[in-house]
């Protein structure tokens, strides 16, 4: 079968490679480029920990083609913070208590970006609603969900 | 999933003819069904001729007294539009309930109704508003464009390019989710129309269906109390793990209900 060239930006960096038809964005994140840092859970499109943003919009890498992808930009979990400084909802996140084992939480952290910049005034049961396609097995959503609520007030200070 | 020639469509007419160019071509819009069909290797195309980037196939306007959406339209932006909100608010909730903000991103109302799974949300929309679906060649009434499970009136190659829905007075939907997969077990759209109430109901049987005791029973009484003595017959709707044949007929009364109570 044909490979294909692609090309597209990741974290603000210029990327290439050669892929299949078949080749999955989350593989090519993780596969080619070593961005590890996006999971794969379920590969079947339930559980969000493959999420990153696509053009700015939250989107379930392990259901993407990574030749859809070709010219796009790209952010994932290495992307969001500045040298040391955490992003406000990785640091909420930490403040929180809101992983445990921590395997969701790339997957939670961009989604819960993208539903903040839905909607920057989201009520609990907003967050709660937001959260559906993202799925963790430790913490019961409590902390995830206060972590959320906290990094929007500060996301819009 | 077995390996294809990914092509990106530039145009419809381009789409077109690599399809027809192919051994075995799927569309692909959002991917959102076909993706984790392939994965399962339940299905092995050729090729895939990516609808991604036909910008004209995208956009919500209004016609007359239609509202008019384009195939390849998400369905955070139907959720999110002020015209789709304004005019058919419904429609708008509706959209907001399709899986999670992740598929509402990418999935699109031209590839739920080229699928039609028994369980999709839209086709219960389509039906009850009457609305009339557009494709390259024809237009295609929504009594005729749903043919049986996953099935429809689309000819091979034919591509969905529009949906025109005629503004009703008034429009509710109801669903209870399953609460994994988050598809309705069961979802009821009701609209009142100008060719009287209609009401569609999807997830219950192999395919959307109308439920035509409801819409007499709303003609001559617009309220939740109409439809709450009408009782659907359990004959066969849809038996699985989540739901018996009997409690979805149940669900058909509570949720149509409630949509008319949503509808006001
Ligand atoms: C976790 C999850 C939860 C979901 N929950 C729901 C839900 O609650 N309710 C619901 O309704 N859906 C749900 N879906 C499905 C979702 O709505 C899909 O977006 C939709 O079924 C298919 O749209 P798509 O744009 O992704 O199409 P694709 O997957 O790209 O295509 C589906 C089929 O349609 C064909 N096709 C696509 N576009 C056209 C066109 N314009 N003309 C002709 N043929 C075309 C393709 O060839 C393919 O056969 C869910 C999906 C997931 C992954
Ligand atoms: S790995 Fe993508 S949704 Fe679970
Ligand atoms: S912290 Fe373990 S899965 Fe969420």
């Amino acid at each position: 079968m044909s490979s294909y060239s692609i090309k597209m930006t990741v974290n603000g960096k210029e990327v290439s490679g050669e892929v299949e038809g078949r080749t999955l964005l989350v593989q090519f994140l993780r596969d080619h480029l070593g961005l590890t840092g996006t999971h794969v859970g379920c590969d079947t499109t339930q559980c969000g920990a493959c999420t990153v943003h696509v053009n700015g919009r939250a989107m379930k890498s392990c259901t993407l083609l990574a030749a859809h992808a070709d010219g796009a930009d790209v952010t994932t979990i290495e992307g969001l913070a500045d040298g040391d400084n955490l992003h406000p909802m990785q640091e909420a996140f930490r403040e929180h208590h809101a992983l445990q084992c921590g395997f969701c939480t790339p997957g939670m952290v961009m989604s819960a970006i993208g539903l903040v910049k839905d909607n920057p005034k989201m009520s609990e049961k907003d967050v709660r609603h937001g959260l559906e396609g993202n799925i963790c097995r430790c913490t019961g959503y409590h902390n995830i969900v206060e972590a959320i609520l906290d990094a929007q007030t500060k996301m819009g200070a | 999933m077995y390996d294809f020639t990914y092509q990106r469509a530039s145009s419809l007419d381009d789409a077109k003819s690599k399809f027809s160019g192919a051994d075995d071509a799927r569309y692909m819009a959002g991917g959102m069904t076909l993706l984790p069909v392939l994965k399962q290797r339940l299905d092995q195309p050729s090729d895939l001729v990516d609808l991604g980037f036909l910008d004209d196939l995208k956009g919500i306007s209004e016609d007359g007294g239609n509202l008019v959406i384009k195939a390849m339209t998400v369905h955070h932006a139907v959720n999110t539009s002020d015209l789709v909100k304004s005019k058919i608010p419904a429609l708008a909730h509706l959209a907001g309930t399709i899986g999670d903000p992740m598929v509402r991103n990418r999935g699109t109302i031209g590839g739920s109704l080229a699928n039609n799974d028994p369980a999709a949300s839209y086709p219960s929309a389509v039906l009850a508003l009457n609305a009339t679906i557009h494709t390259d060649g024809r237009t295609i009434a929504a009594d005729d464009f749903f043919t049986g499970m996953f099935d429809t009136a689309l000819n091979e190659g034919e591509l969905i390019t529009q949906v025109s829905f005629p503004i009703p007075e008034k429009a509710g939907y109801c669903h209870f989710p399953n609460p994994a997969s988050r598809y309705p077990i069961v979802g009821v759209f009701v609209a009142k129309t100008a060719d009287g109430p209609r009401v569609a109901v999807t997830g219950a049987g192999a395919c959307v269906f109308q439920v035509p005791e409801m819409e007499s029973a709303l003609a001559s009484n617009w309220s939740p109390d109409a439809v709450a003595n009408v009782k659907c017959s359990a004959d066969g709707l849809n038996e699985d793990i989540h739901a018996s044949p009997e409690y979805r007929a149940h669900l058909i009364t509570v949720m149509a209900k409630r949509a008319i109570e949503a509808a006001g």
